[in-house]
């Protein structure tokens, strides 16, 4: 069991992290601390690894920083789970190994600190109020994500998943 | 269907395969471009791949912009391990601090090859569509890879056009023909689309820019403008290529654009907001940061001082942009008038450096982002208007039409600012007031307000 953090629409990374703590400002060891830091105050304090963020449309807008994904990856959240992504976002996330899954129906299911499971296996979001169906990714995205990231997949291939 | 897109032309070319809509495709890039601000990721990106050295150290473009110079040690330090990092690898196209921001520098300089993919550790580098490349914004890691392997993976995208026709009035700018498409298109009616330009080929470089740029507003993977001079023979769309979705604008029509803060597509005719009381105004960003930009500003300053109440920080798009406007006296009159100028870069834009918000503080920025927070405290609220927006702002302390400033003879604009700037709210309560004149514009304008514009629950 996990807790779902419930976000709306067009999330932006200046949400998931501001750019004035960015990695850059803060230093690399803190800047996670500071995740939803003026959206969710609580979030970096109470945050538990394997947690699953949920939202609505365009979640993951804005900047291109990585460090936002950067900060969820060393929180541990299990994954995430709305109804469309930002794309350099979702790229993102594929990079650094964190689940990044539409679902239609999900954002409609989940409130804020629901117990939820994140079934990758079975495609589904388990929620109190029913089973949310998970879109499947792409299989070459899915390759990556496996590996752990994109980095450790082209250590083990020396170079992309094959185009179909 | 053998109609194409430009992005499935460039995309095709460049893998070597016909690629359409929806189909993944392996590309050489021409040019990685990299900023300050991500450096140590990428670093640890190459390390973890187990690559030392970037695949071509000629196609390699790097800047110190976005927070520049350091404001911080810890900033400072970073900068050092960058320049360490750039002499290591000997790569030959170095921007430091001052010389502006990268994605002004990677046009006019000429590093944006046509026709070619160009990714970039920026979500602007959609920018390098102004000249018909494929430019692209990615994170710290797809960079490492770029860097390391000089390919990237991209999914091609569905295009969207947008057509404009007529003219422009005086005193409406591309700027406010962006914004406009930015409030119809949606922050997310783009997403993962290439937005394609029409009807503006021949227009000057930097209006080319500040559409390309404004295009990742809308989520879009590349902006790319038609028919370009710099376009090579086989760079155009075909005529009956498939698009998901036209939008048509009416230059003609088009009266000066405000996006309303928190969001960049809450966007509303200047009337609407007229009288907003603002605290600063922020001239600058590869959006609006060019000389064009600041000879409007000084057009309609006419020689006069800013409002008393009101800060004018001026942040010329590059060097050249900058040393252009000494030349020709823009910058004095900038500074007679009142302006702070800073060093060429992305200055105040994303709240890192030079002339952050304060609390409650009201900003008209000419930048491309009204986030909450972007450029410093939360609790500020950012306006997104064009130079000459921001010019009146600036000398009257409140959003106004540029136009019957511009219009007017000498007797009547000093009349006219004068009026203006006794209809100013009285400070301190007057950001209070224009605060919640932004709410009750959120309220009443029927465009994508959602309840949980910023992530959290609002309390009504």
């Amino acid at each position: 069991m996990a807790r779902a953090w419930k976000f709306g629409d067009d999330l932006d990374t200046d949400q998931i992290l501001p750019g004035r703590y960015a990695p850059f400002m803060t230093g690399q060891d803190k800047f996670h601390a500071y995740a939803f830091h003026d959206a969710r105050p609580e979030f970096a304090t109470t945050v538990k690894p394997g947690d699953v963020l949920v939202g609505g449309d365009n979640f993951g807008c804005g900047s291109s920083r990585e460090y936002a994904v950067a900060a969820l990856k060393v929180h541990g959240i299990g994954g995430v789970v709305a109804k469309s992504f930002a794309r350099i976002f979702f790229r993102n996330c594929i990079n650094l190994g964190i689940p990044v899954l539409e679902s239609a129906d999900a954002a409609d299911l989940v409130a804020d600190g629901d117990d939820v499971t994140l079934d990758l296996v079975a495609g589904r979001l388990r929620t109190p109020c029913g089973a949310a169906t998970l879109r499947p990714l792409p299989r070459f995205a899915q390759e990556i994500l496996s590996a752990g990231g994109v980095v450790s997949y082209l250590r083990a291939h020396g170079d992309f998943p094959a185009l179909d | 269907m053998t109609a194409r897109t430009l992005a499935e032309k460039i995309l095709s070319r460049a893998s070597g395969r016909d690629v359409r809509a929806g189909d993944l495709a392996i590309v050489p890039v021409s040019r990685v471009m990299v900023h300050d601000s991500v450096i140590d990721a990428v670093m640890a990106g190459m390390k973890a791949l187990g690559k030392e050295r970037v695949w071509d150290t000629e196609r390699v473009c790097v800047f110190v912009d976005h927070a520049a110079p350091a404001p911080t040690p810890v900033v400072a330090d970073s900068h050092r391990v960058l320049r360490e990092w750039v002499r290591g690898q000997r790569i030959a196209t170095f921007y430091d601090a001052g010389e502006g921001v990268c994605h002004q520098i990677m046009v006019e300089d000429g590093f944006c090859e046509p026709g070619t993919v160009i990714v970039g550790s920026d979500s602007h580098s959609n920018s390098y569509g102004s000249v018909g490349a494929f430019g692209a914004g990615m994170g710290a890691t797809d960079i490492a890879v770029a860097l390391a392997l000089g390919r990237t993976w991209l999914r091609v995208p569905e295009s969207i056009k947008v057509q404009f026709v007529g003219q422009l009035r005086p005193g409406v700018t591309w700027k406010d023909a962006i914004t406009k498409v930015v409030g119809e298109v949606g922050t997310d009616g783009a997403r993962y689309a290439c937005v394609e330009f029409h009807g503006v080929g021949s227009l000057p470089q930097g209006d080319r820019i500040t559409l390309s740029g404004m295009s990742t507003e809308m989520g879009a993977k590349a902006g790319i403008v038609v028919d370009t001079p710099e376009a090579p023979e086989w760079l155009h769309p075909d005529a009956d290529a498939s698009y998901t979705r036209v939008v048509r604008v009416d230059l003609d029509a088009l009266e000066p654009q405000v996006a309303v803060p928190p969001r960049v597509d809450q966007v509303v005719d200047v009337s609407a907001v007229a009288g907003t009381a603002v605290d600063i105004v922020f001239l600058g960003s590869c959006t609006n940061g060019r000389l064009v930009d600041m000879r409007q500003v000084v057009q309609l300053l006419r020689g006069r001082r800013i409002a008393p109440e009101v800060r004018l920080e001026v942040v010329p798009a590059s060097r050249r942009q900058f040393e252009d406007a000494l030349a020709d006296g823009t910058i004095a009159a900038l500074s007679r008038a009142g302006a702070v100028v800073g060093a060429s870069g992305c200055g105040p834009c994303l709240g890192r450096q030079g002339g952050v918000l304060a609390g409650a503080e009201i900003c008209l920025s000419t930048a491309n982002r009204n986030y909450k927070g972007r450029m410093g405290s939360p609790e500020a609220s950012i306006y997104i208007g064009s130079p000459y927006v921001a010019a009146v702002a600036a000398l009257t302390g409140v959003i106004d039409d540029p136009r019957p400033f511009l219009e007017a003879d000498e007797e009547s604009f000093d009349l006219l600012v004068a009026h203006r700037r006794r209809s100013r709210p009285a400070v301190g309560a007057a950001s209070a007031r224009a605060g919640d004149r932004a709410r009750e514009l959120v309220g009443a304008v029927p465009i994508r307000t959602s309840p949980q514009v910023f992530g959290m629950e609002v309390e009504d």
